[in-house]
């Protein structure tokens, strides 16, 4: 009984684990790249979600809004990078967090005109909305498997990308040393316009796999921000490896002080970034001190 | 961003003026604003500001999580008066000590980290602060925020004032804030002062100089959670309640507008910044109720276009002229 309670609990933390592993990487992708903290990651990943509410009350198809919400919400992280944030490299990182902060305040007021300030039910998808048994240990819901299989496989995809492609090839040299890069004769610019929208599509990702999970509200946003920065912390900048392992390490921590202290659960993943820090500034899989 | 100074002892005549200036224009401040209460948020979230430009414009450090040091001057006061009936003197006096040890404690997690990193440390650590007073709910009340410390007068030896009048009660936090501007003032004008400023300018250099430069940082940080704390246990006072909200990320967030929109690394700038932005929220929120719409956009378009703030640029602008 015991044991089918944690490995049920442990399944919840990784499906937990999965959306953190998307948002804070999508977050380290724009920072390896860009410089930037986008401090609007929440914000994006709380359109996500909404943006799946439109699509589903517009369609009915749950299908259709997992492939369309990160593509729109991608297109409107390309809108703001070219808008927005391509006037500010050069300025010091400050300036970019500090426009994405109020940026943030803008997506989710916009939101709430459009959708109102209460909360929105999300269905889970018919098709997921069963259980499944794990070999006598537990009943588990399907749509959380959904969650981890999907993060499996764009995290593989999104490996693939980086360190089997020529783009993969182009978006790793550019972190090293874009001035490089733009003499060799590579647009840098538009390499820093995909990625951005590559995160902001991974965050919108992570938003519309969460809402069936977690409650869909204007300031879901707010909290996430904070899990992915914890995320990010534990498991070190810039390195992907760093921030699937401590999504999943966060994600399970704060699954199992739920079961057994239940009033530590939201406490739990500060403590544990504390612990990290005070041992490793660096995050357990950073490079030395970013600066 | 920086105002350069020749000689760290000897202040210039507008760092000499700059104190009675803003004094001045307080003084007068309940005649100006639209309204008593503005009035009063423009002192209380003027020192707030002032108090994270402390570490953001001087030593270039960016926190986004100072609203536990605003709480906790607040739920320090707030408590001390609520639970334990200390008096008002005596409970501003905790509030400020308590933000002022949560500032040491914070700071010392958080300054091990750099740049970007120090930003989402300090936001973390301050969001734990949050769901730590959040679950507390027989210290702080937890959810409907911390009630039942209505001060309506103040003993000061003989005298007994009425702090239930909006005017005394404007001059008494007056009293405070203005001893603190000055205090601050005083210090950025020390040694003190211009060693984080070339912490701020070049690190590296500080420390070869033989600056110790994470004792510097320490310093700063929890000078910067005292000056919050005091404008947290005024607020306390002031409201006769604690909102939860105070310990919330979006007041972090305030005190970084304010001092970007003002101007930070400018001693008025936060105080201006935060005039402008309580102007902002009282006008625009009269007819919708977005106005945070209008306030990010205007954020917005002051990171953009206007990267020193309005006081900055004016400074900025008459340094330009002289020169």
């Amino acid at each position: 009984m015991e044991i089918d309670l944690i490995a049920v609990q442990l399944f919840t933390g990784v499906a937990l684990g999965a959306v953190f592993v998307l948002l804070s990487t999508g977050l380290s992708i724009i920072f390896g790249m860009l410089g930037v903290v986008n401090f609007a990651h929440g914000a994006f990943y709380m359109t996500g979600a909404y943006a799946g509410v439109f699509f589903l009350a517009l369609t009915g198809n749950f299908w259709l809004a997992l492939a369309a919400v990160p593509l729109l919400i991608g297109a409107l992280g390309l809108g703001v990078e070219r808008l927005l944030i391509r006037p500010l490299y050069g300025r010091g990182p400050d300036y970019p967090l500090l426009l994405t902060f109020g940026l943030g305040y803008v997506l989710v007021e916009i939101v709430r005109i459009l959708f109102g300030t209460d909360g929105v039910p999300f269905e889970t998808p018919a098709l997921l909305s069963g259980g499944i048994d794990l070999g006598g240990l537990g009943y588990f819901p399907a749509y959380r498997l959904f969650v981890i299989a999907v993060t499996a496989v764009i995290l593989l995809l999104l490996w693939l990308l980086l360190a089997r492609t020529r783009y993969g090839l182009i978006i790793r040299a550019g972190a090293r040393d874009p001035e490089i890069l733009s003499i060799l004769g590579i647009d840098i610019a538009r390499v820093w316009l995909l990625v951005f929208g590559l995160g902001t599509g991974l965050a919108a990702l992570a938003g519309l796999l969460a809402a069936p999970m977690r409650s869909v509200n204007p300031e879901m946003g707010v909290a996430v921000l904070v899990e992915a920065f914890v995320v990010t912390v534990i498991g070190g900048m810039g390195s992907l490896l760093g921030g699937a392992i401590a999504g999943m390490l966060v994600g399970i921590v704060v699954s199992l002080t739920a079961l057994w202290m239940p009033e530590m659960s939201t406490i739990s993943m500060f403590a544990l970034m504390t612990l990290v820090l005070l041992i490793r500034p660096q995050g357990l899989f950073g490079r030395g001190l970013a600066r | 961003m920086t105002s350069a100074r020749s000689e760290a002892h000897e202040p210039t005549r507008a760092q000499r003026w700059r104190v009675p200036l803003v004094a001045a224009v307080l003084a007068v401040l309940p005649w100006i604003a639209p309204s008593q209460a503005l009035a009063v948020n423009i002192l209380i979230y003027g020192l707030y500001a002032t108090g994270f430009n402390l570490l953001f414009g001087y030593m270039g450090l960016l926190s986004f999580g100072h609203a536990a040091f605003l709480g906790a001057g607040a739920y320090g006061a707030g408590i001390a008066l609520a639970r334990f009936g200390v008096g008002w003197f005596g409970a501003i006096a905790i509030g400020v000590a308590a933000s002022g040890l949560l500032a040491v404690l914070i700071g010392a997690l958080s300054i091990r980290s750099r740049g970007i990193y120090f930003s989402m440390v300090t936001l973390a650590l301050a969001q734990l602060v949050y769901y730590v007073a959040f679950q507390a709910e027989s210290w702080t009340g937890g959810e409907n925020g911390l009630r039942g410390l209505t001060v309506s007068s103040l003993r000061i030896g003989p005298l007994s004032l009425n702090f239930l009048d909006p005017t005394i009660k404007y001059y008494v936090i007056f009293g405070f804030v203005t001893a603190a501007l000055w205090a601050i003032s005083r210090l950025l004008n020390s040694p003190f002062g211009a060693t984080i400023e070339a912490i701020r300018e070049n690190e590296g250099r500080a420390q070869a100089c033989g600056y110790d430069v994470r004792r510097m940082k320490l310093m700063a940080f929890t000078l910067s959670g005292l000056v919050c704390g005091l404008a947290g246990a005024l607020d306390a006072l002031h409201l006769s309640i604690v909102p939860i909200d105070t310990l919330y990320y979006q007041t972090s967030g305030l005190a970084v507008m304010m001092a970007l929109l003002g101007g930070a690394g400018t001693f008025l700038g936060p105080f201006v910044g935060a005039a402008i932005f309580l102007l902002i929220e009282d006008s625009f929120s009269l007819w919708t109720s977005h106005w945070q719409l209008f306030v990010g956009a205007i954020f917005i378009l002051a990171v953009l276009f206007l990267p020193r703030g309005a006081w900055g640029t004016l400074v900025a602008w008459r340094a330009d002229r002289r020169a």
